[in-house]
């Protein structure tokens, strides 16, 4: 559970940010300039508000009314930073140790060589943060930071500075160590992909303030979120669950409120769930159910808005058996088809459309 | 060969340039640590006091100190009444003469290394549970190591030549405050005693350049420590 209500006037820059959330992983979303930084700053006392209260765990770390404001130091929040930060002129080993030597011992209950394994850090301990490849720092930030025992995790876009491939490597790593550890984390992004695959509750920042809070299939779906922010990745949030593989088509079926997904073959064992996100792009709409068509997926809904863009844009929102679908279709197409609030239609998404990015692993 | 006067010579000024160096490190290292991380109003008074003995003529800093620390001063009378401690006209207060006059070079090459020093990792060690003087010692410091190397060498080369201030302060006195320059000075100011101020000319330019020698390589340690095995 963690609990953030601050106020921060920084000249032209306002920042006034509430919300509460309980959820295994947090995620913190927004664009750049939204204040994400400078609430995880706050969180861990680099950034002191003007006034409010932060709680993790039930513990104030920072409480105006109280003049509770634990130091940096003995908060015990871990924080993962663009940057990986590492401290060049220590190998890597002492690094991860950094903050576990200045823990007292009854503190210390994440062990180095669980980490150490679990990240993969075991052949480069002897070498120079120097020698090793963005990928390989970021995991040992990570480490560094979880061997300092922290009660919660902050990741301010911990991936922003590396390439797909290094991406991917770390995301695998930050679910692995999410799912032994069951440490609390707040992941901050602007990608919508990572918050998808990640979050489980999420709060979306705009111009200092927090505009939602709750669970990421939620959040994600609000319309400030399509407004701009990532123009080709936006779109709906749906928890899924593996019915079975189509070994012959190399397909997976999925469950989810609203029918029946099929995507390419997933890692995930029947049973599992799986949050897949349906980009707003990837969907187009028929007025009938079309015949002699390639796309797998045909989803019946029905129209519940429509949300005027800029250009030659729209979106509009589906409701498909409790499921929210986003379709972005022309203005043009629109107004052909006749379009409007509470009319039946079929979605159409293409099965190629769902690649890694979009489909989290739980 | 250098005769055991001349061997005297040397080692008086090795001493009062080792000592000023090692007494005035400290202080030199947390006033530029103060004046690269800190800001308090009055920074800029601060700031240009370190640096007046670089642009003061030396005998006036030489005189301010005898006025200072001589016997009947104000600080030369609390050291001796408390401490038992006298400056004026002994080789510690040639070594104190080295220390200020050298300070000003000392401070602006660690200022400038701690300057370079990333502060985001200092910001990072704190949030892994270091308390501010633990991030100083473990990351500031180290990290900024080169600086401090090259700033106690600047200070010691400027105390090995250091002429002004010490003449001013505790005079030219054989054996106890006679460095290397008053001592070639004095003998310029012998007839027919030329030989023995170009033989300590030659010294004094040897132990230069062993300094010289001396603050490279403890850069290139310093650098090698950094950055290992980089490539």
């Amino acid at each position: 559970m963690i609990e953030v209500d601050v106020e921060k006037g920084r000249g032209a820059f306002e920042l006034a940010v509430r919300f509460a959330l309980d959820a295994p992983i947090v995620g913190l979303f927004g664009h750049s300039g939204a204040g994400k930084t400078s609430v995880v700053d706050a969180i861990a006392g680099i950034l002191t508000p003007d006034r409010g209260r932060i709680v993790v765990d039930g513990v104030p770390l920072y409480d105006s009314a109280r003049g509770v404001d634990v130091t940096i130091d003995r908060r015990r929040v871990g924080y993962v930073f663009q940057d990986p930060l590492l401290f060049p002129h220590l190998d890597v080993e002492a690094n991860l140790l950094y903050g576990l030597r200045r823990r007292a011992l009854v503190e210390r209950i994440v062990e180095p060589s669980r980490v150490i394994e679990l990240l993969g850090l075991r052949p480069m301990l002897r070498r120079r943060p120097m020698t090793l490849s963005g990928g390989e720092r970021q995991r040992v930030a990570i480490g560094r930071a979880l061997l300092a025992q922290p009660r919660i995790l902050l990741m301010d876009e911990p991936l922003s500075a590396l390439d797909l491939a290094r991406k991917n490597e770390v995301l695998d790593y930050i679910e692995r160590l999410h799912r032994e550890l069951r440490i609390p984390i707040v992941y901050v992004s602007h990608s919508i992909a990572e918050i998808a695959r990640l979050a489980d509750a999420a709060a979306l920042l705009d111009r200092g303030r927090c505009v939602a809070a709750g669970a990421t299939g939620e959040v994600l779906g609000r319309p400030e979120v399509t407004r701009g922010v990532d123009r080709y990745e936006d779109g709906a949030v749906i928890e899924t669950r593996v019915i079975a593989h189509d070994t012959a088509d190399s397909l997976t079926r999925l469950a989810f409120a609203g029918g029946e997904l099929l995507v390419p073959r997933i890692a995930a064992p029947a049973g599992a769930a799986v949050r897949t996100r349906i980009r707003a792009r990837d969907v187009a709409l028929s007025t009938a159910r079309p015949e002699g068509t390639s796309v797998l997926n045909i989803i019946a809904g029905e129209v519940t808005a429509i949300d005027r863009r800029d250009g030659a844009m729209v979106d509009v929102r589906l409701g498909c058996g409790g499921a929210a679908l986003v379709a972005r279709i022309t203005r043009r197409s629109l107004g052909e088809l006749g379009i409007r609030p509470g009319q039946r239609l079929y979605a159409l998404v293409k099965a190629v459309s769902f690649d890694d990015a979009a489909i989290g692993r739980q | 060969m250098p005769t055991a006067d001349e061997l005297a010579i040397v080692g008086l000024s090795l001493r009062v340039a080792v000592v000023s160096v090692a007494c005035s490190l400290p202080f030199a290292v947390a006033i530029a640590w103060v004046l690269a991380r800190r800001s308090f109003p009055g920074k800029t008074l601060v700031d240009a006091a370190v640096h007046l003995p670089l642009v003061l003529p030396p005998v006036v800093v030489g005189y301010a100190l005898l006025v200072l620390f001589g016997r009947h001063g104000p600080l030369g009378r609390v050291l001796a009444d408390w401490f038992g401690i006298v400056l004026a006209f002994r080789w510690t207060g040639a070594a104190l003469a080295a220390a200020i006059m050298g300070f000003p070079l000392m401070v602006r090459a660690i200022r400038l290394s701690f300057e370079s020093v990333d502060r985001r990792l200092e910001v990072a060690a704190r949030t892994l549970g270091g308390s501010r003087l633990s991030v100083f010692m473990s990351i500031s410091l180290p990290l900024a190591l080169r600086g401090v190397a090259t700033g106690a060498m600047l200070s010691f080369a400027r105390g090995l030549g250091e002429f002004g201030a010490t003449i001013t302060f505790v005079s030219n006195i054989p054996g106890e405050t006679q460095t290397l320059p008053l001592a070639i000075y004095t003998y310029t100011q012998v007839p027919g005693a030329e030989p023995q101020a170009l033989h300590l000319s030659l010294l004094a330019v040897a132990l230069s350049l062993a300094a010289l020698v001396g603050s490279e390589w403890l850069a290139r340690i310093a650098r090698h420590r950094r950055d290992d095995d980089r490539g």
